[in-house]
């Protein structure tokens, strides 16, 4: 499987970062290259395996549904680049 | 005053019970110290202010024979794990300006045993990286030069700050973390000791993170014995990570000085890798003589599917990431840049925010875990876990430990590795050990002919962190220390 430019440019706006259009070459070739070399993996029969899910099997802890914290919403926003009666502010999405 | 610095963790603790020195005393030395190796580059925050109230503290707690385990021993904090007040921001620019109004679980449990902090340390941004390179922050700076140079080496990395840090005893101890070999690669690259324990013996919580079924927690210390206090006292059960493993956490310091008699020791053949270099090769014979010598038995092992275990990592740990980093858009936290819309500002923001290698691999996480490709990659990924983890539970039915060396080579020097593959190949002996979840320790063994330290790995079986302590003990003891001279 290889990557070019417009999987670059789809998987950048996926994820949320904007791509200069300059780079873009330069990030193919780099994602080509670890690809490439995680394509090895291939060699190996998985036929019959499970994936690993959890490194040491435990059962599953399950916390009391009850409050154990809150209350402090200044907390919460405390480091918020804009917020305004402990709410956060965003630019305007809904016209 | 500044020979306090030279104290390991276990004497200084001796030497504040006898009254020999104050905590204040201990604390003022590590503040001067830490001035003095700014060239390093190896604090990001110094907090003297902080450190000097914690240990007029100690002093107050140790005057009445009320002490912790680590009762007024200054340590360094890796800027990963988050401390309430402090700077906490992964070394990474997106989290600009972040100070948690909470405290990670480690750390907190240092505190309560009596732990003074004295500052923030660098590392690679988000912890990728091998090389400490990736940092916002800027590189830092090996204490460890190769003979008749005077040009700057790299600590290793993520964790190269605590590294660095413990090597020229800026700080008693670090904490660190260890997501494919963070805490052991450059533990080894700066001639220090450092235990990745088993995912789970330490709670995540309040820890920046990463690759979430990889992370874990651990100390970079001088010794193997330094490493077992702190372990101690860093390891617990936390109701706030689910993964964190309700087990007793032993005296771990109790390992230390056990014979080693009939343990048996496993030599992966696998790890001979094509190329290892015959500085490594020799050393990895001299450590396994050691061993012998003390009673212990080698025995060749087969571990099939290392070669595996790098590449399936790039596809685990990017994928995790990926959706870890999701949280970072600029509304909550950290750095905002506008844009004409939302959408426009939450890239905007993480264009600005992530350095090269984290937008690499955030970009390489999402194309693995998109339509289509969930199958192809993170999936047969997990199932080479799966024959990983198996391949090391078989080695269990003929050996108690592994033995192999830590890294494919000492320290190099910065900018020397610029391809990522390359880079990612220096943790090509540690990452297995997080893809099984299994406890692995850097243990000082040898110097190179460039006069560099360099180290062995222990692995071991999951929560037998005791055994690893007793074998790392009994290579420390014949190998001795090793000490960066100091020119800062």
């Amino acid at each position: 499987m290889s990557v070019d430019q417009a999987t670059v440019r789809r998987v950048a706006k996926l994820a949320r970062i904007k791509v200069k259009e300059e780079n873009v070459e330069r990030l193919a070739g780099e994602l080509n290259s670890i690809l490439h070399w995680i394509e090895q993996l291939n060699e190996v029969d998985v036929e019959g395996i499970e994936p690993m899910t959890a490194v040491v099997t435990v059962k599953m802890k399950k916390r009391k549904d009850i409050v154990t914290d809150g209350n402090n919403p200044h907390d919460v926003v405390e480091n918020a680049p804009a917020a305004e009666d402990d709410y956060f502010l965003v630019p305007k999405v809904i016209e | 005053m500044n020979d306090l610095t030279s104290l390991t963790i276990a004497t200084a603790r001796e030497g504040l019970r006898k009254k020999k020195f104050s905590a204040v005393e201990l604390t003022e030395a590590y503040i001067a110290a830490v001035e003095k190796a700014r060239v390093l580059n190896a604090y990001i925050v110094e907090t003297p202010d902080k450190a000097r109230a914690m240990a007029k503290a100690s002093d107050v707690k140790l005057a009445k024979g009320e002490g912790g385990a680590l009762e007024g021993i200054p340590l360094g904090i890796k800027d990963l794990y988050a401390t309430k007040g402090v700077h906490t921001q992964a070394c990474s620019h997106i989290l600009d300006g972040f100070k948690p109004t909470y405290e990670s679980t480690v750390t907190e449990n240092l505190w309560r045993e009596g732990a003074v902090m004295l500052g923030k340390l660098n590392m690679d941004e988000f912890a990728m990286g091998s090389s400490n390179e990736t940092s916002y922050y800027g590189n830092v700076i090996n204490p460890w030069r190769r003979k008749n140079s005077n040009a700057a080496l790299v600590p290793g990395g993520s964790s190269g700050g605590s590294a660095s840090a413990v090597a020229a005893h800026i700080c008693a101890a670090a904490t660190a973390t260890d997501t494919g070999g963070s805490i052991r690669q450059p533990a080894a690259f700066t001639g220090t000791v450092g235990i990745k324990p088993t995912y789970g013996r330490c709670s995540r919580w309040g820890i920046v993170a990463f690759a979430s079924s990889l992370d874990q927690a651990g100390p970079i210390a001088r010794d193997v014995r330094d490493a077992a206090i702190m372990l101690k006292s860093m390891a617990s059960v936390d109701p706030k990570d689910t993964t964190s493993v309700d087990l007793p956490v032993p005296d771990y310091e109790n390992a230390i000085g056990k014979s080693i008699k009939g343990l048996r020791i496993g030599i992966p053949k696998e790890y001979r890798a094509d190329g290892m270099s015959s500085e490594i090769e020799a050393l990895w014979d001299k450590g396994a003589q050691w061993l012998k010598e003390q009673g212990a038995e080698i025995v060749e092992i087969s571990l099939p599917h290392t070669k595996y275990a790098l590449p399936a990592y790039y596809i685990v740990a990017p994928a995790e990431a990926s959706s870890n980093l999701a949280r970072y858009d600029g509304v909550r936290y950290g750095l905002r840049v506008p844009g004409d819309d939302i959408v426009d500002m939450y890239e905007n923001s993480r264009a600005a925010g992530f350095g090269p290698e984290v937008q690499r691999r955030i970009l390489i996480g999402t194309y693995v875990l998109s339509a289509g490709y969930y199958d192809a990659y993170y999936v047969r990924a997990q199932k080479i876990r799966t024959l990983i983890k198996r391949d090391f539970e078989l080695a269990w039915d003929k050996v108690d430990v592994v033995l192999t060396p830590a890294t494919p080579s000492p320290a190099f020097a910065p900018g020397e590795i610029s391809d990522p593959v390359q880079m990612y190949l220096n943790d090509i002996f540690t990452v297995t050990v997080n893809m099984a979840g299994l406890p692995g320790i850097a243990v000082p063994a040898g110097i190179s002919k460039d006069g560099l330290p360099l180290g062995l790995q222990l692995i071991g079986k999951a929560f037998d962190e005791e055994t690893l302590f007793t074998a790392a003990a009994a290579i420390e003891q014949v190998a001795g220390g090793y000490q960066a001279p100091k020119w800062w």
